[in-house]
C-alpha cells in the first residue's frame, strides 16, 4: 500500500519513496571503548559510499599525554601498516592563559611511513578530560587514486588546556583500504564512542 | 494515526517519525574532461547552508589549482567580488619540506576571479583533490555570503596539502549558481555533490 499526500508518494512498498528528501549521512556502526587496546572497523568500508566519516565522542585515555591515532588496512584488518604521508598542526591555549600556540608539529607527521598517524596529541587523563572530533576518508575503495583523509579534533590538553588538532594526508596505495584501526600511542582507550558513517 | 511498516513507526501525529537527516543531497555531477562543472539550480532559500563536497578531482594538466566562483544571474556570469583568506599545511613524501603558512597569492581582496580551493594538483594517475565547502545563506538579500572550505590533496611535487579557505561574496544579491574549474586545462575526472543542510 502506498501513502500519497497531495499527489506525492511518500511511502511505497514498505519504504520511503525516492522522492522524499532524506539525509545523506548513514550510520554504519558504533563502537564503545571500555579499556580497549584498539577499536577496529573491519566491515562496511567499501564502494557503497564516496566518503566515510568517523566521529569521536569523549575519547578518554588510560595513559596521560597519550595520542589517539589511526592506521588503515588493505587486507580486512589482518595488518595495519599502509604507507602514508601526512601533515599535522595544532592550536593551543592553556587554562591559566600562560601558553598559546599555532604550530606545525614536524615530529608527529609521517613521510611515507607505516606507523599510526596521530589525530590528537597529548591527551589529558583527568576524569573530566576527553577528545572529540571527526575524520573523513575519501573513496577508500578506489583502485586508481591514493586515499586522502582529513581530521579535526578538539580536546583537553594535559596541562590543562584546549588543544585543536588538524591532520591531513593520504594512504599512498592504489589498493582498496577496507579496515581502520584506532588506538592510543600508549595504554588503552579507557572509554569513548566512535561512530562510522557513509556519506551518499 | 501512526503508520507502521514492518514493525517500525514511520509516520505519527502528522509527521515523519523516522530520522530524515539534516544533510540532503540535492544534485551530483561527474566531471569527464570538463572545462567546468556548474550548479545552476537547487540553490535558493530552501536551506540556510549549502555544502559542496568534491571527491577525487583529477586535473588534465599538471600543477594547476582547483577553483570556484558564484553567480547572481543563474550562471550567465561567474564574477562576484570576493574577499578571502587562505592558509595551508604541507609535507612532502621525502620528509624534506613542511610548512604552516598564510598564502597571499591565493587570497582575494574584492577580486572577481575564481577563488582557489586546492593548491597545485598533480596529474599523476593516482593524484587527486578532495574536500568540502560550506556556503551560508546564499539567497540572503541582506548580508554578504560567507563561505569556508577545507581540502586535502596531492600536490604536484608529491606533497600532501591541507588547504583552508574562507571568505565572502561581497554582494547583497542572491547567489544562485556556482562554477568549478581548473586554472588551466580540464577537470579530467571527479565528482562534485551539492547538499542542503537543514537548520533543524
Amino acid at each position: 500500500m502506498a501513502v500519497v499526500s497531495g499527489g506525492t508518494t511518500l511511502i511505497d512498498n514498505g519504504a520511503l519513496d525516492a522522492g522524499v528528501p532524506t539525509g545523506s549521512l548513514t550510520l554504519l556502526s558504533t563502537q564503545t571503548a571500555s579499556a580497549s587496546a584498539t577499536i577496529d572497523f573491519t566491515s562496511g568500508i567499501d564502494s557503497t559510499y564516496d566518503s566515510y566519516v568517523f566521529k569521536f565522542y569523549n575519547i578518554h585515555p588510560s595513559a596521560n599525554t597519550a595520542a589517539i591515532q589511526f592506521q588503515g588496512s588493505t587486507d580486512g584488518g589482518s595488518s595495519y601498516g599502509v604507507t602514508m604521508t601526512s601533515t599535522i598542526f595544532t592550536v593551543l591555549h592553556t587554562e591559566d592563559g600562560a601558553e598559546t600556540g599555532f604550530t606545525y608539529q614536524a615530529g608527529d607527521d609521517i613521510a611515507q611511513g607505516t606507523g599510526f598517524m596521530k589525530l590528537h596529541r597529548h591527551c589529558g587523563i583527568d576524569n573530566d578530560m576527553s577528545q572529540n572530533g571527526e575524520l573523513t576518508i575519501y573513496n577508500p575503495s578506489s583502485t586508481t587514486f591514493v586515499k586522502h583523509f582529513m581530521s579535526r579534533f578538539s580536546g583537553s590538553w594535559h596541562a590543562p588546556g584546549e588543544m585543536e588538532n588538524f591532520t591531513a594526508g593520504y594512504f599512498n596505495t592504489t589498493s582498496a583500504v577496507n579496515a581502520i584501526q584506532f588506538k592510543f600511542s600508549s595504554g588503552n582507550i579507557d572509554d569513548g564512542i566512535i561512530k562510522m558513517y557513509g556519506v551518499a | 494515526m501512526p503508520f507502521i511498516s514492518n514493525g517500525t513507526t514511520i509516520l505519527d501525529n502528522g509527521a515523519f517519525n523516522v530520522s530524515l537527516g539534516n544533510q540532503v543531497l540535492i544534485s551530483e555531477q561527474t566531471a569527464s574532461a570538463s572545462a567546468s562543472v556548474s550548479f545552476t539550480s537547487g540553490i535558493d532559500s530552501t536551506y540556510p547552508i549549502y555544502k559542496f563536497e568534491f571527491i577525487n578531482i583529477h586535473p588534465q594538466t599538471d600543477d594547476v589549482r582547483f577553483r570556484f566562483q558564484g553567480s547572481t544571474d543563474g550562471g550567465s556570469n561567474y564574477n562576484v567580488a570576493i574577499t578571502s583568506t587562505t592558509f595551508r599545511a604541507y609535507h612532502d613524501e621525502g620528509d624534506t619540506a613542511t610548512a604552516l603558512e598564510y598564502r597571499t597569492p591565493d587570497d582575494q581582496a574584492n577580486g572577481t576571479s575564481y577563488q582557489m580551493l586546492v593548491n597545485p594538483l598533480g596529474n599523476d594517475n593516482d593524484q587527486s583533490g578532495n574536500g568540502e565547502i560550506f556556503i551560508f545563506s546564499p539567497s540572503s538579500t541582506t548580508f554578504v555570503k560567507h563561505f569556508i572550505s577545507r581540502a586535502v590533496s596531492s600536490f604536484y611535487l608529491d606533497y600532501v596539502l591541507d588547504d583552508f579557505v574562507a571568505g565572502y561574496f561581497n554582494t547583497t544579491s542572491a547567489l544562485n549558481a556556482f562554477s568549478f574549474n581548473m586554472e588551466s586545462g580540464n577537470i579530467d575526472s571527479g565528482t562534485i555533490k551539492l547538499y542542503g543542510i537543514k537548520d533543524s
